[in-house]
């Protein structure tokens, strides 16, 4: 039984994490959210990620954020991974699967995975 | 779009995109009919921008030269046999946008509702600071999440927070299912 009691606990365990809010020190993992990106199947890529971040505890390394068309609607869903003075990592034709991937690999360990992004898109 | 949910999401991040302070997305369910009306109190179209919207080749974003959403989402409702209206205005109490779809849910061109949990959490997710206010009536029922509600439990912690998306998709299933419970 899900209550606003439950969501109170919530509160208390996140209010001590600093990173929650978007733009502060850790990791922004972006995910486009326009016409283009929700009708190549962004949705359930989004949903995916910020599970994955909730059931890994990644919550206070990296958030997760919405962004609108980048200009690449043929490679969407598109990701976009900025941390710190780091080159940003694009991902590319991205699933709820390789959103997995993206999360253990590349903000949990710190390996982007690279046969996943742009650059290695083979059309 | 093979959703009616997705085109919802679509037309929702609209109304965050331009920062509307208050939006709301209500659904009126019976047997025979779908209503969906996406409200927002932002900064309203012109006339001029109103008449061009349900035309693909518009768009006020720059990186590309086409726009599909409201084009899409009024070719899913009138292929049922229904409409889309859409209303709009720059200021006065009536400033800002409301967007309202008829289908006619039995038609065999009708487009499922899908996954509008998943959808509500998207934009929950990513209405930000703003306000986004749920309502889904199915046959007299209700389903209901208000943003603010949540927020005044949460305090500064944001909705986007992994662990309130999880506990948001749950209270949201949870409702669903004491519908469909009563139903049976």
């Amino acid at each position: 039984m899900k209550t606003l009691e439950e969501l109170a606990q919530i509160r208390e365990r996140m209010k001590d994490k600093v990173n929650l809010r978007e733009g502060q020190n850790g990791i922004r993992i972006v995910v486009g959210m326009a016409t283009c990106g929700i009708a190549a199947g962004a949705r359930p890529v989004l949903n995916t990620l910020v599970e994955e971040v909730a059931k890994q505890g990644l919550s206070d390394k990296a958030t997760v954020t919405q962004t609108g068309c980048i200009g690449i609607c043929q490679y969407e869903p598109v990701v976009e991974v900025f941390e710190g003075s780091k080159e940003k990592v694009t991902y590319v034709k991205v699933t709820p699967d390789m959103a997995k991937r993206i999360v253990t690999e590349h903000i949990r360990d710190g390996k982007p995975v690279a046969e996943y992004t742009i650059g290695n898109y083979k059309i | 779009m093979k959703e009616l949910s997705l085109n919802i999401l679509d037309i929702a991040q609209n109304s965050f995109a331009v920062g509307a302070p208050n939006t709301s997305v209500v659904l009126d369910e019976t047997d025979d009919t779908l209503r969906i009306t996406v409200s927002d109190d932002g900064c309203g179209m012109s006339p001029e921008t109103l008449k061009k919207v349900s035309d693909p080749f518009f768009t006020t974003r720059t990186t590309r030269k086409v726009g599909l959403g409201i084009p899409l989402f009024r070719l899913a409702a009138e292929q049922t046999g229904g409409y889309v209206n859409i209303k709009s205005s720059q200021s006065g109490k009536d400033r800002g946008t409301v967007t309202e779809g008829l289908f006619y849910k039995k038609h065999i061109d009708f487009t499922p509702l899908g996954d509008i949990v998943s959808t509500v959490c998207s934009m929950m997710q990513g209405c930000g600071e703003n306000n986004l206010l749920f309502v889904h009536r199915i046959n007299g029922k209700e389903v209901r999440l208000d943003s603010r509600e949540l927020r005044s439990v949460l305090g500064d912690i944001p909705l986007s927070v992994p662990e309130v998306q999880q506990w948001i998709r749950g209270y949201l299933e949870q409702q669903y299912d004491e519908i469909k419970n009563n139903n049976i």
